[in-house]
């Protein structure tokens, strides 16, 4: 029995690598994502560009725009005057928003009456909105008080910096694994069907347990090879420290990897040609994605929407490997998230084996 | 004599590195079919494309009705008719759907439209299926609807692309009469058709052959003009002293014999060009009687008229373990519904060690459903089947083991080197180490692959593609081998060299199970079983299947005749049921 699963592992990777497109496919576009995602879908601001309406002459409101103007946060692009002309520069998306200072801001300010300040946004992009409006209130309130700032001290546990890429990396390494197992896992069984080698394979001694195991141990190792890609490119080149156990964090890959390796193995016995069972990949990848917290928190989901992202697998790995790099998550805490994984897996697993069972019988 | 519909000059044309036209130069009459014959991988295709315009010649051109297909296709378009091998039928549509809408794109009138689409319907005998849905219809009608479709132009040059392939001979007759009766009615209009095809009968049939082998045109002349030399050099050699496939391998090792091939249990005997005819004796038998020549012979003449002696045969016999005592097959009630249809009807038979059996059948006849059950690709819903002693129902991975098989359609790893398919089928039937080795090695040399061990399989040319998958089912020296339409396409001398093979391994005790609606396949078995909707209705040997539909009218049936008359009886008998 070893011998053959042996025999149809051997040929599965010979036949991946042999390949030229499928050896690019494995191995460009997740280093590409990883450096694209890293660099530009970061969640920090800087430069916003900012419109600049001041209405006073006064100095008071001159210190306000230069601290505006200082922060690395902001990028006075535009002089506006009037509302019209706010309203255009927002539509043109020139500027992400205008600072509009009134005419009594100087004389409100000296007379210690209690000065207004406007910010309008453009809440299009809500996200950077948000982020926008509460940067810009630590400039307000740093100006309007100096003294009120000085008890409120930060830390940042886990990510001083608070370096989105620390925090987009350990996830992109769990997604594009996941995807990419499931992506061969998925083209495995198609591919023979579609070649019309499936047949040939069928009348050979092989169970239908050793080609599952035979069929499932490609996407393993694919999905292990990218992670261990992803895993050294954020620490040697982007230095995103892992902290945790690394043979911790590779056993539970694995358990992931296999759950996106059942997916892929069940739509695999369902798609006629590879075609078919790519767009059944994709299909998959964006709910896999969403449900995963890796762009929004699954805690702010509406609680249907938890419900069913708790059958995402990649959302309880994703929590483990954050954990495990920039904390060096202890066993007992993964244990937490382990545990839904493994069931999760296990399931996924099941779905594969009664559907190979069944294409092959 | 009138203009050529079509004149080809000097076309050379390939994709790559390949080169498919090597130089073609001819002319395409009207009033006739015009057959375009040769084996799979020729340049059929390729050169049907060159006409319609379809593809640019890399050199030469192609001219119809005074238009050059490179500069001014558009202009001859309107009068060309191309189908294509699979033609673009909307299997969601019905037929008469299919025949509307390719009516529509043709733009024709209400009252032509009516006119045709009547005649059309007539002349397929499709009339009382047009309510049915394209894809529901068997592989025989589908053809004749593509046909009727592609005629529904009326195109003054018509170009069909193997348009019998994968047909019943009776479907494969009528779609003849029907290109012929439609060439009739268009004669006055100077019609004219391109028919490639693998079949050499056809060939036979047509006005005029076009032979293409390797890109090159080896014949380009009336049947009866390219035949005329063979006269006088075929014969059928009676009472052999050998069983007939070692009396086939005798005679084939005489200098004069170009080709000995078993027919019954005579030998039939090809000689050489200018070769005098030997003694019944010189060739191992009692009695030597001349028998009309038939267009294979000539194609065999053509391509390998030079050859050496026994160039085609494999030089040594396969050394063979014991096989186990008792038949190799044995098949009882077996049965297959799928729902309230019943593919397979209480079928029995049994095959024994070292016999050629062959399942012969019209597609959708069940035939197919059979040998899948029996490779274990499909389980029975009734009766048994032991093969190689192994129940199939309890015990299919055993007897999986025991068994090689060899799928129509090359089948193996396309993106492996030879020798790691190999390696992967030794591996899978549970040979390891030396013995591992020792099989790719004996494989590499007995099936001539050791040049192209480190190719990529995808690109090897079909022949050797053919050998390896072959090596490869019988990397595990099983005691059964299923065959699957095995040399459908394949020419003259490459499907002698297989079947030479097959006589060997069956010699040695091998027991060969082959589903086929080539005739010419059905010829090699040592026995027959004619399968109709479900049920066998007639086995024996090709000589007594040959000699139950003898009659008067038909003094000397051929394989063809006997298994239309046998299908047709059985239809009748279960209309009159």
């Amino acid at each position: 029995m070893p011998g053959r699963i042996l025999a149809l592992l051997l040929k599965e990777l010979a036949g991946l690598w042999r390949d030229r497109k499928t050896r690019f496919v494995i191995l460009v576009p997740p280093l590409l994502q990883v450096l694209v995602f890293a660099h530009a879908a970061t969640y920090d601001v800087t430069g916003v560009p900012l419109g600049v309406w001041n209405e006073d002459a006064g100095i008071e409101a001159s210190e306000l725009v230069r601290r505006f103007a200082g922060s690395p946060a902001f990028r006075i692009v535009a002089d506006i005057s009037g509302t019209a002309a706010a309203a255009a520069a927002i539509d043109a998306t020139k500027v992400a928003a205008v600072l509009h200072v009134p005419q009594r801001f100087s004389a409100d300010r000296l007379a210690g009456r209690t000065a207004a300040v406007q910010l309008l946004l453009d809440a299009r992009r809500s996200n950077t909105a948000l982020l926008v409006q509460g940067y810009a209130a630590t400039i307000v309130a740093g100006f309007a008080s100096p003294a009120a700032a000085a008890p409120l001290l930060t830390r940042q546990w886990f990510n001083p910096n608070l370096s989105s890429q620390w925090f987009i990396l350990p996830g992109l390494m769990v997604i594009i694994s996941v995807l990419m197992a499931m992506l061969v896992s998925a083209l495995s069984l198609a591919r023979e069907r579609e070649l019309g080698t499936f047949e040939q394979l069928l009348v050979t001694p092989l169970r239908p347990e050793e080609i599952l195991v035979g069929k499932a141990l490609p996407g393993l190792i694919v999905g292990m090879i990218d992670a261990n890609v992803v895993l050294l490119v954020s620490v040697l080149w982007f230095g995103v420290p892992m902290l945790g156990d690394p043979l911790m964090l590779e056993a539970l890959l694995a358990l992931t990897l296999l759950a996106g390796v059942g997916l892929g193995l069940v739509i695999s016995t369902i798609a006629r040609t590879q075609q078919q069972s790519m767009l059944g990949v994709f299909a998959l990848a964006s709910p896999l994605v969403v449900l995963s917290g890796y762009a929004a928190p699954v805690e702010n989901m509406p609680q249907v929407v938890e419900w069913l992202s708790r059958a995402d697998p990649v959302r309880w790995m994703l929590v483990i490997a954050r954990g495990l790099f920039l904390q060096g998550m202890p066993a007992g805490v993964a244990f937490v998230q382990a545990w839904p994984l493994a069931i999760v897996t296990v399931l996924a697993f099941a779905a594969a084996a009664i559907a190979v069972r069944r294409a092959v019988a | 004599m009138t203009a050529p519909l079509a004149v080809v000059e000097g076309l050379r044309h390939g994709f790559g590195d390949q080169l498919v036209l090597d130089g073609i130069t001819t002319a395409i009459q009207p009033g006739l079919i015009t057959c375009l014959v040769g084996p799979d991988g020729a340049g059929k295709t390729t050169l049907l494309r060159l006409m319609a315009g379809l593809l640019r010649p890399r050199a030469g051109r192609v001219v119809v009705l005074g238009h050059d297909m490179t500069r001014d296709a558009a202009a001859a378009h309107p009068a060309i008719g191309y189908m294509p091998q699979r033609f673009g039928l909307y299997e969601d549509l019905t037929v008469a759907e299919n025949l509307d809408l390719f009516a529509d794109l043709h733009g024709l009138d209400a009252a032509t439209r009516q006119e045709r689409l009547a005649r059309l319907l007539r002349f397929t005998a499709l009339a009382p299926f047009r309510g049915r849905l394209a894809g529901q219809l068997s592989g025989g009608m589908k053809q004749k609807l593509g046909l009727a479709c592609a005629l529904l132009a009326r195109p003054r040059l018509l170009l069909l692309d193997e348009p019998s392939v994968g047909v019943d001979p009776a479907s494969r007759r009528e779609l003849w009469a029907i290109v012929a009766a439609m060439l009739d009615e268009g004669r006055d209009e100077g019609m004219g058709v391109v028919w490639a095809t693998a079949y050499q009968d056809e060939a036979a049939r047509s006005g005029r052959v076009l032979l293409l082998h390797q890109g090159r045109l080896l014949a380009d002349e009336a049947p009866a003009m390219f035949l005329a030399p063979m006269n006088g050099r075929v014969f059928r050699l009676e009472g052999a002293r050998l069983a007939r496939r070692a009396a086939a391998r005798q005679a084939a090792g005489q200098p004069q014999v170009l080709d000995a091939t078993v027919e019954g249990a005579a030998v039939r005997i090809v000689l050489r060009r200018g070769a005098s005819v030997p003694t019944a004796e010189t060739l191992g038998g009692t009695a030597l009687a001349p028998v009309v020549p038939r267009f294979e012979d000539g194609f065999l003449d053509a391509i390998a008229g030079d050859a050496p002696p026994g160039a085609a045969l494999p030089s040594e016999p396969l050394a063979r373990r014991p096989h186990a005592a008792g038949p190799a097959i044995e098949v009882h009630d077996l049965s297959r519904r799928y729902g309230d249809f019943v593919a397979v009807d209480h079928v029995s038979f049994t095959v024994g060690a070292g016999e050629i059996f062959g399942l012969l059948g019209p597609n959708g006849a069940g035939k197919s459903t059979i040998f899948r059950m029996l490779c274990g690709l499909l389980r029975p819903t009734g009766g048994q089947a032991r093969v190689a002693g192994q129940d199939m129902l309890h015990a299919p991975a055993a007897a999986r083991a025991r068994l090689g098989y060899m799928a129509q359609r090359f089948s193996l790893y396309g993106e492996l080197s030879v020798v790691a398919n190999l390696r992967f089928f030794a591996r899978a039937y549970g040979l390891s180490g030396a013995a591992r080795t020792a099989a790719i090695a004996d494989s590499l040399t007995r099936f001539d692959l050791s040049a192209a061990a480190e190719s990529t399989a995808r690109d090897l040319p079909l022949g050797v593609k053919q050998r390896l998958a072959l090596a490869a089912a019988l990397i595990h020296r099983p005691d059964i081998l299923f065959l699957d339409e095995p040399t459908s396409g394949v020419d003259p001398l490459a499907r002698r060299a297989f079947w030479a093979r097959m006589g060997l391994l069956a010699d040695a005790g091998v027991a060969i199970l082959v589903t086929s609606h080539f005739m010419d396949e059905a010829e090699y078995c040592d026995r027959l079983a004619i399968v109709d909707a479900g049920r066998v209705i007639a086995t024996g040997s090709p000589g007594e299947l040959r000699e139950r539909v003898r009659s008067t009218a038909l003094p000397d049936p051929t394989l063809e005749d006997a298994f239309i008359g046998l299908v047709t009886a059985a239809a009748t008998a279960r209309a009159a049921a």
